[in-house]
């Protein structure tokens, strides 16, 4: 069973359509890379998996469970960053995540809290205000958050945006760490991220899917990424 | 990091655990800033200079609190929808509706607790004024029973009006216009029935039509919780505007 599933998805905002017939799976221990220029609808697919919209066609279920027949089930399963990683500006590090963990009737809270601070490495700010931190340490408890419970699935949009080398780096090896346990969709703009990261790529553009091959198939369509990448979406 | 297994959290749907997360964490984020404070200092210092000043509280020399709660309306009208505001103005502003709706609570428990919170801070309002009774109580003997009365009917008229706020701040990003929309929809209902307004009615239209739009009112669902009267018809009345706020906002944040 995939844990992440995209069935036809569609999605249209008036006239224009977002997301067109999108299909896709992923299975435990892939990492996705999901490509496309602004406005090619990654996020609105990203938002269709993890339930925040409502697809006007087809089905999106993660870890088997319809995210609009069984919404609840399928949010406990998966750990999603949205684009920018917005969170409670006003709350500390160390209240924001617990409030993330109790709202998920997590065991342990406080316990969890603690081993996901360690893991980003946010122990040093946890008593910060969140509105106080620096970019890089905001998309850490925007990606702390999405994994406090260990979800099974996870959807991150653009988790390095805007993070400095050392920050992506940091990112990035988090993610390796803990591919081999679950299915992670990650949407980016750095084409090097792809072969650094990812073992599958997804390129979508105008709403449409444009190319879902395994990483090293990508990687050989050209020695310049960026050709590739403008071919494919043009 | 401990982890349990592979792909199954540890934590089963808890809806209850959900709804209370929220209600703490929203009643907690009003005393986070300083403007809490200033909010309950305002609130108790603009009800004394009503009761006092313009009902004259003590000059009318008798032990209950019936000017008190009068001009609460007023008071409502412009507080509940600064407290009503940010409801989810705030969480659009910060883009932490995509993460609040993504977690797993549903909409209605997110907004059933972010709705009770905010009636709780208002309640909180009220309660400051508290000094008030026991001053009332300490010159003469009141009837407890009244008082308790009007404090509940204030309460079911903030809910009102916090209910008119939970719209006005469903369709925006901006607190600002979320409570200036909030305001003017809890002063047309706070006019309906005023003195002056009321005076310009009368006739206008017939007896029976400015009778309806007196009912409408708040003023005039106040008052008999303020005489010690408990009735049925305006605690409905405020309950439905009440509720009838929390599930039109819920809606429109359902329809994203």
């Amino acid at each position: 069973m995939a844990l992440i599933e995209a069935k036809n998805l569609g999605k249209s905002y008036g006239a224009l359509r977002a997301v067109h017939d999108v299909s896709f799976a992923v299975d435990r221990g892939e990492v996705i890379g999901f490509l496309g220029p602004n406005g090619a609808g990654k996020s609105t697919t990203m938002k269709l998996l993890a339930g925040y919209l409502r697809a006007d066609a087809g089905t999106a279920s993660v870890a088997g469970h319809d995210v609009a027949e069984q919404p609840i089930e399928a949010k406990r399963h998966l750990g999603y960053s949205p684009e920018g990683a917005p969170a409670y500006g006003e709350m500390t590090v160390r209240e924001f995540l617990r409030f993330a963990a109790d709202l998920r009737g997590l065991d342990a809270p406080a316990e969890r809290v603690r081993a996901t601070l360690d893991l980003c490495r946010l122990t040093d700010v946890a008593a910060q205000n969140i509105d106080t931190l620096s970019k890089g340490y905001r998309m850490r408890v925007g990606f702390a958050q999405a994994v406090i419970h260990d979800p099974a699935a996870l959807i991150l949009d653009e988790p390095t945006d805007g993070l400095d080398p050392n920050q992506k780096h940091e990112v990035r090896r988090i993610l390796k760490d803990m591919a081999s346990r679950k299915a992670v969709i990650v949407s980016t703009h750095i084409l090097e991220e792809v072969g650094e990261l990812c073992t599958r790529v997804i390129v979508i553009a105008k709403g449409e899917l444009r190319c879902d091959e395994p990483r090293d198939r990508f990687l050989a369509r050209g020695a310049d990424l960026n050709q590739v990448f403008r071919t494919l979406t043009a | 990091m401990t982890s349990p297994s592979d792909s199954t959290p540890t934590a089963r749907p808890n809806g209850r655990a959900a709804f209370a997360a929220v209600v703490r964490r929203e009643f907690a984020g009003y005393f986070r800033t300083p403007l809490a404070y200033v909010f309950l200092a305002v609130f108790n210092a603009f009800a004394m200079a009503l009761a006092f000043f313009v009902g004259n509280l003590y000059e009318a020399g008798t032990a209950n609190l019936d000017r008190f709660f009068l001009y609460q309306p007023w008071l409502w009208a412009f507080l509940a929808p600064a407290a009503g505001a940010r409801l989810w103005a705030e969480e659009r502003r910060q883009g932490t509706l995509e993460l609040l709706l993504t977690w797993p609570v549903t909409v209605w428990q997110a907004a059933l607790g972010k709705f009770l919170a905010a009636w709780l801070f208002l309640a909180c309002a009220l309660l400051v004024t508290f000094p008030i009774a026991l001053t009332v109580g300490y010159l003469g003997s009141p009837d407890w029973g009244v008082i308790a009365n009007g404090y509940l009917g204030s309460l079911l008229c903030a809910g009102a009006c916090l209910g008119l706020a939970a719209i006005a701040s469903a369709v925006t990003r901006s607190q600002v216009i979320a409570f200036v929309t909030g305001f003017l929809a809890c002063f047309v209902l706070v006019l309906l029935g005023y003195g002056v307004f009321d005076g310009l009615l009368v006739g206008v239209l017939p007896d029976e039509t400015v009778d309806v739009i007196r009912r409408l009112g708040l003023w005039r669902n106040l008052e008999p919780f303020t005489l010690g009267l408990f009735d049925l018809q305006p605690t409905v009345y405020f309950l439905s505007l009440a509720f009838a706020g929390l599930g039109l906002s819920t809606v429109i944040v359902e329809r994203r």
